[in-house]
């Protein structure tokens, strides 16, 4: 770590801030070469070696498609099991971590030097981070969570004769028969997936990256945020595997959501249109959304990025009042106070790591969108810090962690409270019965416009897909170009395609199951990764000017 | 007939840009002219600097060394891009009516397949700009 001295001759970042004096350059290990008529600038050997193994991995599932299923399916279920505590205990470290920024001095510390001031204003950098972030999920399971939560509470506990593990899938002790206590606690598990957990886990990665990227001059990588452990061994193998884990889990990460968006897109143009569900649709599906990426992408994080995600957002916010106001708004409205009051007081239980008896609901649903969440960490995480300097901890950490998790709590309450109010008041059981993409169009369905709903339901299903897969691919360029910033424009095409590529592939060759598979499997050793982060993060801030 | 002079550089590939720098300063001298030297950075760190502001010094730096070995009066413009791989051509041709340059000398590679899908910065500012591009191919 570099004391005051060592930083004379070099303009501090905008007032003070602590570089570190590495020997390093950012680029040194790049070949900068000709593929054919196109240029490249990549790390080596990041760049090749996640590509390869990509490649590799993408060929077998291909090939033996049996025996790639069979495996899928043995590894989710597996990993699950065996990590949900570790799992659990990450996810709950993570949130107490920011919370204890929050309130600390450290808070007080500016991204980018004690001067910097913000390159975007409060909306723009609000939309990119939320879109990138939560995107397709919120269309997936806005109403498909809370429904399907609500739905196993109230059918109760069942454990099978002669003991063993409960065998429904409902969280914590269930509420069986008490409609009004199974919806507290459906919207409190919904809410406990995506309120400050997986935000902390996204704050975690994108303040280890701006802290050491703006603070520290290091490059924007992985690698850079374990520069206090590690010291120069980052630059070798250590950071290079440390790199290669996130391209691999952003990929993953990103195919699952391809996936979800591809299926639920199908499914509402089947409902909407008759166009035929299936995996021809799906790849068709993909194949167009990401060439709609890659406009995006060759436009820019200006032109295009931010342009998608501002659409993005005002089209969502305009499907989220206009439930509200046909829906039952008196419901939703006291249903949003009551569920935030339901997730305070379940928080301590849904988040317990041990002795758990839930265990299809604990290992199916949170352990797995822990691991979701994480491996999306990289990818949401450099986004975020991309475009956050300028602001300080404090206010990153509450920007990032509290106001999408409120979002989210809104978003939850307006389309899962419609949807159950439809059930209890109507008696409406459509949603319900129906499977979990098609769940938001059979509510949209009973609501007045559903025709024009539905189909804007589906454009932000599209949308929100390609405002993740342009900043996803963004964001591997950068990793695997070492941390530059301004590689050569043919290298996130390359990723652009490829995301798509992996998407269809691992679609083709064992559905949903084994993207999950995937991203599961890349998530645990990420988590590790996380948790030296924390530290990082703690060792960084205590050497800047507050 | 001209006054001030742009030159976009790029401080990582500047041992590449001399028959621009050049040619630059031939004009510099015939017309009596002022050259400002343009350099395009990130808010993150890149292979040239920690930040944009010793971005900006060593563009300073750049500047005073091509004075100095070629006598001609020059500065250094450093512009901050979000995402300069995409936005080269805008933020050059707001650093150009920024400064109020009269003339924009800049490198350019030679043509090559890939210029179809990814078009060149030299003949992308030539296109847009408002005043003379002089787009200078190094061999």
């Amino acid at each position: 770590m570099a004391d005051e001295s060592t930083n004379q001759g070099i303009p501090a970042p905008e007032g003070e801030a602590d570089i570190i004096d590495t020997e390093y350059e950012i680029g040194q290990d790049n070949i900068e070469t000709q593929i054919g008529p196109f240029g490249v600038d990549i790390h080596n050997p990041v760049f090749l070696v996640s590509g390869l193994v990509i490649v590799a991995f993408v060929f077998y599932a291909l090939a033996l498609p049996e025996q790639a299923g069979t495996f899928f399916n043995w590894l989710r279920p597996a990993v699950t099991s065996s990590f949900d505590w570790f799992f659990f205990g990450a996810a709950d470290l993570f949130v107490l971590f920011c919370l204890f920024l929050i309130v600390s001095p450290w808070g007080k510390v500016r991204l980018g030097g004690n001067e910097a001031t913000p390159d975007y204003n409060y909306l723009g950098w609000f939309a990119m981070l939320f879109a990138a972030g939560m995107g397709i999920g919120l269309m997936f399971y806005g109403v498909s969570e809370p429904m399907s939560h609500f739905s196993t509470a109230f059918g109760g506990t069942a454990v099978p004769e002669g003991g063993g593990a409960r065998t429904d899938w409902a969280p914590l002790g269930a509420a069986a028969g008490d409609e009004a206590e199974a919806v507290r606690l459906g919207m409190a598990a919904t809410i406990f997936h995506w309120g400050l957990h997986p935000w902390a886990i996204y704050a975690i990665v994108a303040l280890a990256l701006a802290l050491f990227t703006y603070n520290k001059g290091l490059p924007l990588t992985i690698r850079s945020a374990f520069y206090p452990i590690f010291g120069e061994r980052v630059w070798g193998w250590t950071g290079h595997v440390i790199d290669i884990l996130a391209v691999f889990a952003t990929l993953f990460g990103l195919a699952t959501s391809l996936g979800f968006g591809a299926t639920q897109a199908n499914a509402g143009l089947n409902e909407l249109f008759g166009v035929p569900t299936g995996a021809a649709t799906e790849v068709i599906l993909i194949s167009a959304i990401t060439a709609v990426a890659l406009i995006s992408v060759l436009r820019g994080l200006d032109g295009g990025v931010k342009v998608l995600s501002e659409i993005n957002m005002g089209l969502a916010f305009l499907l989220l009042v206009f439930v509200l106001l046909v829906g039952p708004t008196a419901a939703i409205l006291t249903g949003f106070a009551a569920s935030l009051m339901a997730y305070v007081e379940y928080l301590p239980a849904l988040s317990n790591p041990i002795g758990r008896e839930d265990v299809n609901f604990s290992q199916g649903w949170t352990a797995f969108y822990w691991a979701w969440w994480i491996s999306w960490s990289p990818f949401v995480g450099m986004f975020i810090a991309r475009v956050s300097r300028g602001r300080t901890v404090r206010e990153f950490v509450i920007c990032v962690l509290l106001i999408p998790s409120l979002v989210c709590v809104l978003w939850m309450s307006v389309f899962g409270g419609t949807a159950i109010h439809q059930v209890l008041s109507d008696g409406f059981t459509g949603a319900q019965d129906a499977a979990l993409e098609l769940k938001l169009f059979k509510m949209l369905g009973e609501l007045p416009l559903a025709g024009i709903t539905s189909f804007v339901g589906i454009i932000l299903v599209v949308v929100f897909f390609v405002t993740s897969s342009d900043s996803g691919s963004l964001v591997i360029d950068t990793i695997t170009a070492g941390g530059k910033v301004d590689a050569p424009v043919p290298q996130r095409v390359f990723w652009c395609i490829f995301e798509g590529a992996v998407a269809i592939v691992l679609l083709l060759g064992g559905g949903l199951g084994a993207l999950q598979a995937m991203v599961i499997s890349t998530g645990l050793p990420f988590t590790v990764v996380l948790l030296l982060m924390c530290w990082a993060i703690f060792r960084g801030l205590q050497t800047e000017a507050r | 007939m001209f006054s001030k002079i742009m030159v976009p550089v790029d401080l990582a590939h500047a041992a590449r840009l001399d028959r621009a720098l050049q040619m630059a300063s031939d004009l510099a001298h015939l017309y009596k002219a002022e050259v400002v030297f343009v350099g395009v950075t990130t808010s993150q760190p890149s292979s040239m600097a920690h930040n944009p502001q010793e971005f900006a010094a060593k563009l300073n730096s750049f500047a005073a060394e091509q004075a100095d070995k070629r006598r001609i009066t020059a500065s250094g413009h450093a512009v901050v891009s979000h995402d300069p791989a995409v936005d080269m051509e805008d933020a050059l041709l707001k650093a150009c009516s920024d400064i109020g340059a009269e003339l924009i000398v800049m490198a350019s590679h030679v043509p090559s397949v890939s210029d179809y899908l990814f078009h060149a910065h030299g003949g992308r500012v030539a296109e847009k700009a408002p005043v003379s591009v002089l787009v200078v191919r190094e061999s």
